[in-house]
């Protein structure tokens, strides 16, 4: 029994010799793969191809209000996105106006978005229930002045979708 | 055909005639200590460039290229930076030993140089009994290690360097055994008879299996014993933030660092020189027509492309295995790397007795 022991581990040594080369080659295989293919290479060129960058549709650059064709967004002014947002970087100023069936109702005036304070945390996007708010692809924040960061989602003359009947 | 010998005689026998012996033997010794000494820097700045491109591929990054066409004056810049950086003393440190420790590193691998053939002739000494002189000389490199980590007066220094020691002082071992399989075939540890022995075949073809065996052994021992790839424990940033080096800043760091590539250089070309060749080319069998064109390409190229190649295989190591643990280390040295090298050594010695090598 001691003898069939002892050539058990003898056969365990050089398995493990074996193991550990087989793995080893394994490894090196990958590594030597990427470096045959340059189209395996994923960094962006950025200030170069600028032109033809294209970011994820996934990518969290900044919030916007999703307007269609004829300028309406679906903004109801239910303030949950206000709300919801850690930091305060969403301001929403309302009006009431006179509804058609004489109750008061809340209609957007501004979407204030500051984008100086945002985390892009995008807790906003799937509070929404109409759907209204989106992230865009735009990443190039720099600005010289601080105030140019705090903007105004809705477009000027646009309306809601939500003041549906 | 390319034979380097009579250029240097003629260099040496000018300087004979117009100056006198012991004019003519300083001038010789500054003219050789400064081209080394440019090579050297050279060498270590592009080889820091070759290292950052070839792991940057492995990665799927693009390295450095801004500074440059493809970034070729990149390692530049980063000499001038260090070169401009101010040299921080340590309180608390031993003045004397930090200083000399980086000295002691470089110096061990410029002299390790001296003695590698890169052509026929174009060797600084020849001597008889190279592949001792060079293994006792580079692994010197190590006190210069153990100086800095204990001069730093710095708990990661102090590790760093013990760890180091115990690394370099166990696969000495395996690098010198590897070594020794080579010395059996050739019967000599001068390196022009060992490349002179290897004109009709290079040992790694010549010597079957064995020989093989002991060119990967010595390709991770080797690696192991310039502190470099999986075996990178002296440095271990993630845990010893720099190991030995962490106190240094400036010229200093970057000799430490130079010498490093250097270390991987020497022993990708004693690799070359024992397995590979050294600057003989490649020659198939029968083919005289093809050995005819492989005779025109000059031997600097053969010996600069076999180390480029044996380099490249390091960095490939060094950017595809995790790092090991203190203990794997050891035990891959005493208990795989070292058994199987002894094997291999009575199995060369038994087929150099037979003759049954090529």
């Amino acid at each position: 029994m001691a003898l069939l022991k002892t050539i058990k581990e003898i056969g365990n040594y050089f398995y493990e010799i074996y193991d550990g080369v087989t793995s080893l080659v394994r490894g090196m295989k990958v590594t030597g793969s990427y470096f045959v293919r340059p189209r395996s290479i994923v960094t962006q060129q950025y200030p170069e191809n600028r032109d033809t960058l294209k970011m994820f549709d996934n990518f969290k650059g900044e919030l916007m209000l999703t307007h269609d064709e004829n300028n309406q967004h679906s903004c109801n002014v239910c303030n949950t996105c206000a709300r919801k947002c850690p930091n305060g970087s969403i301001e929403i100023i309302y009006k009431k106006v006179e509804g058609a069936d004489g109750r008061s109702k809340k209609i957007l005036d501004k979407y204030i978005y500051h984008l100086e304070t945002c985390s892009f945390c995008g807790l906003c996007v799937p509070a929404c229930d109409e759907l209204a708010l989106k992230f865009d692809q735009k990443f190039e924040h720099a600005v010289f002045d601080r105030s140019t960061l705090t903007k105004v989602l809705n477009k000027p003359g646009s309306s809601s979708k939500a003041s549906k009947e | 055909m390319y034979d380097f010998t009579s250029l240097i005689d003629s260099i040496t026998t000018s300087l004979n005639r117009n100056f006198s012996p012991f004019w003519a033997g300083t001038i010789s010794m500054m003219l050789l200590g400064i081209v080394l000494l440019l090579f050297y820097a050279v060498l270590g700045l592009y080889l820091v460039y070759a290292e950052r491109k070839i792991c940057a591929r492995m990665q799927n990054r693009m390295g450095p290229n801004r500074v440059g066409p493809m970034g070729l004056f990149q390692t530049i810049a980063d000499l001038i930076k260090l070169l401009l950086k101010e040299l921080i003393f340590i309180r608390n440190a031993d003045n004397f030993l930090f200083n000399i420790a980086p000295f002691i590193v470089i110096v061990a691998s410029i002299m390790a140089i001296g003695s590698l053939p890169f052509a026929k002739g174009l060797q600084a000494v020849d001597l008889n009994i190279g592949v001792l002189y060079i293994l006792a000389i580079s692994s010197m490199g190590v006190i210069g290690i153990l100086i800095a980590g204990w001069a730093s007066n710095s708990k990661y220094s102090v590790i760093g360097a013990m760890r180091s020691g115990a690394q370099v002082i166990s696969y000495e071992l395996s690098v010198g055994l590897a070594l020794l399989c080579i010395i059996t075939f050739a019967g000599s540890m001068q390196f022009s008879e060992i490349i002179s022995s290897q004109k009709d075949g290079w040992w790694i073809f010549k010597g079957h299996i064995p020989a093989m065996i002991a060119f990967v052994i010595y390709l991770i021992a080797g690696t192991a014993e310039t502190n470099r790839g999986p075996f990178d424990l002296a440095e271990a940033e993630s845990e010893l933030t720099a190991g030995f080096h962490t106190e240094y800043s400036g010229i200093k760091f970057a000799f430490f660092f130079l010498a490093e590539y250097m270390n991987m250089f020497i022993i990708a070309a004693i690799a070359t020189t024992m397995f590979l060749g050294g600057w003989l080319p490649f020659h198939l069998f029968q083919w005289h027509g093809f050995n005819r064109i492989m005779d025109f390409i000059p031997p600097l190229f053969w010996f600069f492309g076999k180390t480029a190649f044996v380099i490249y295989v390091m960095m490939w190591f060094k950017w595809t295995f995790p790092r090991l643990r203190i203990d794997q280390l050891l035990a891959l040295e005493w208990k795989y790397l070292l058994p199987i090298n002894l094997m291999n050594l009575v199995l060369i010695a038994f087929l150099t007795l037979m003759q049954w090598h090529f």
